[in-house]
């Protein structure tokens, strides 16, 4: 079974300042945990794509009734809402797809204490079975 | 043709003859759609007997006559589809010239970055009909599912088929427009190979060994063209600082700051003297020009003892000859090497000011990165800390993040 589990910009749940007021060696090692995260599902067959999106500066909303699409740009002051990022993997249970956000929800920050930024964890639909 | 349990001499020697292959049937029999699915099952089932019975006297031959034979069943056993293509006027009915094999598969490469194409359908097809990869190969080197690799390819070699092109050499008057894009095809493929950033890279095929590849075969079918040479040149004089550009940890590395001793120093030799065998034969292109701007950076010691001067000169030619904003960005940072960040922050706030790149966060981080040279540290983490929101390159925008932060609060 597939999950999505998605990062928003404000699902930090403790206190987190901005990245680039970490020491480099923070910065460092937060990004060191991604990429070894990655490799590491990867490693395992269950990484199907992991994408971080570009900043939320450059967001646009398009609403269109078919005539005339409406586009609004950015920046917006409600970027929390917005998705930072996601993963998606293949794994044999939903439990395992918990563990991996878990883990993901952990990574370090400053003091290399872990940033508690909350994933969603959602099931990617799938194909009917063909049993059904 | 990464078919599991195939002996890599078989592999590579199928890979060599395939665009081969491909340029006679096509001269033959037309209908470049068809013939290229017919040369592909014939790799296949070669793959799958010289492993077997080992690698025939004549193996190109054994292609040929393996792909005309699928050529003939498809049509046996597709009545509707014959009488369509027979409705089809076609280059193809043009009598087979005694052309050599080397100018078939010329021609493979101008209808394969055909304008008619756009360029990511040129460089799926180039990448199937010249490099020999499988869509499957091509589909998990892009990331793309294979499905839609599929109809990609087939769309564009169905719009290849359909516009009647002849298959022949470009006449002179469009050589060279002609010969930009299959450059320009080469290259794309090549940048996808360099910067790319994805994730999974464990399964995919090396794109940048891809491009050098076809630059090396599209080298030795025309040497005679200076830019061909030159991006070759290019391509290997980059390749070569390939070890350097990455951390151990993943991170983005950038020249200035590089480890020289781990680049290839085999690859900066043969490029270098490449790049100067183009230039000698001039008059300076674009590719060329930037092939001796890297062999400028790669005999350098290090970033300081680079030779600016020679390469702002170059900068300035390219600039002149391209008009790019993208090209006058570069100088500028040359300029700041030679003249100091001062002289090129007034370029940059000109860029700025106007133009194409206005809100280009590459701008943003020269602009950091002068301030920073400048001393204005404040002033340079701001500028870093937008370039970063606007990067769309999760290693750039790494490298970004970390030079605001190593500037303190």
């Amino acid at each position: 079974m597939r999950f999505m589990l998605l990062q928003n910009y404000g699902g930090i749940e403790g206190d987190c300042a901005p990245m680039y007021e970490w020491t480099p060696e923070e910065v460092a090692a937060h990004v060191q945990f991604q990429v070894s995260l990655n490799r590491r599902l990867e490693e395992l067959g269950e990484l199907i794509d992991a994408q971080g999106l570009a900043g939320p500066d450059e967001v646009r909303f398009v609403v269109s009734d078919g005539v005339s699409p409406l586009v609004t740009d950015g920046p917006f002051p409600e970027a929390k809402e917005l998705l930072a990022g996601y993963r998606i993997v293949e794994v044999d249970t939903p439990e395992r797809a918990v563990e991996i956000a878990a883990e993901i929800s952990a990574a370090p920050g400053q003091g290399g204490a872990p940033i508690r930024q909350r994933i969603e964890v959602r099931q990617v639909m799938a194909a009917p079975d063909p049993e059904v | 043709m990464s078919l599991a349990g195939v002996p890599d001499r078989v592999e590579g020697l199928l890979r060599e003859l395939a665009p081969q292959a491909l340029g006679v049937v096509v001269r033959r029999h037309g209908h470049f759609d068809d013939a290229e699915d017919a040369v592909q099952e014939a790799l296949v089932a070669a793959s799958a007997a010289w492993s077997a019975d080992g690698i025939p006297d004549n193996p190109l031959g054994w292609l040929i006559r393996a792909a005309a034979r699928r050529m003939t069943d498809l049509y046996r056993s597709d009545e509707a589809r014959r009488r369509r293509e027979d409705l089809a006027t076609s280059w193809s009915r043009e009598p087979p010239e005694p052309g050599s094999g080397r100018d078939d598969t010329l021609v493979l490469f101008f209808l394969c970055c055909h304008p008619s194409l756009s360029p990511p359908a040129a460089v799926a097809l180039t990448l199937r009909a010249l490099g020999g990869l499988t869509t499957k190969e091509i589909a998990a080197a892009f990331l793309v599912p294979e499905p839609t690799m599929a109809q990609r390819i087939s769309r564009a070699k169905r719009s290849i088929t359909e516009s009647q092109v002849a298959f022949a050499l470009p006449d002179a008057g469009t050589r060279d427009g002609r010969l930009a894009l299959v450059l320009r095809v080469v290259y794309l493929v090549f940048n996808e190979g360099y910067a790319s950033s994805h994730g999974a890279e464990l399964e995919r095929a090396d794109l940048a060994a891809e491009a050098i590849r076809l630059g090396r075969l599209l080298h030795d079918l025309a040497p005679e063209e200076p830019e061909v040479t030159g991006l070759l040149a290019l391509m290997l004089l980059t390749e070569a600082r390939r070890p350097g550009r990455t951390s151990a940890a993943g991170a983005l590395v950038p020249l200035r700051e590089q480890d020289r001793t781990v680049w290839d120093r085999g690859l900066i030799a043969e490029g270098t003297s490449l790049a100067a065998e183009a230039l000698d034969r001039g008059p300076v292109g674009d590719y060329t020009a930037q092939a001796a701007i890297a062999a400028l950076h790669d005999a350098a010691p290090s970033h300081r003892e680079t030779d600016w001067p020679r390469i702002l000169a170059l900068y300035t030619i390219l600039e002149r000859r391209t008009e790019s904003p993208v090209v006058r960005l570069n100088r500028a940072v040359a300029v700041a090497m030679v003249e100091g960040p001062d002289a090129a922050l007034l370029i940059v706030d000109e860029l700025a000011s106007d133009g194409a790149l206005r809100h280009s966060h590459r701008l943003t981080a020269v602009r950091a990165h002068l301030l920073e040279m400048k001393g204005d540290r404040e002033a340079a983490k701001a500028e870093y800390i937008a370039a970063a929101g606007g990067s769309a390159n999760a290693r750039e925008r790494d490298y970004l993040i970390m030079q605001a932060a190593a500037l303190g609060g």
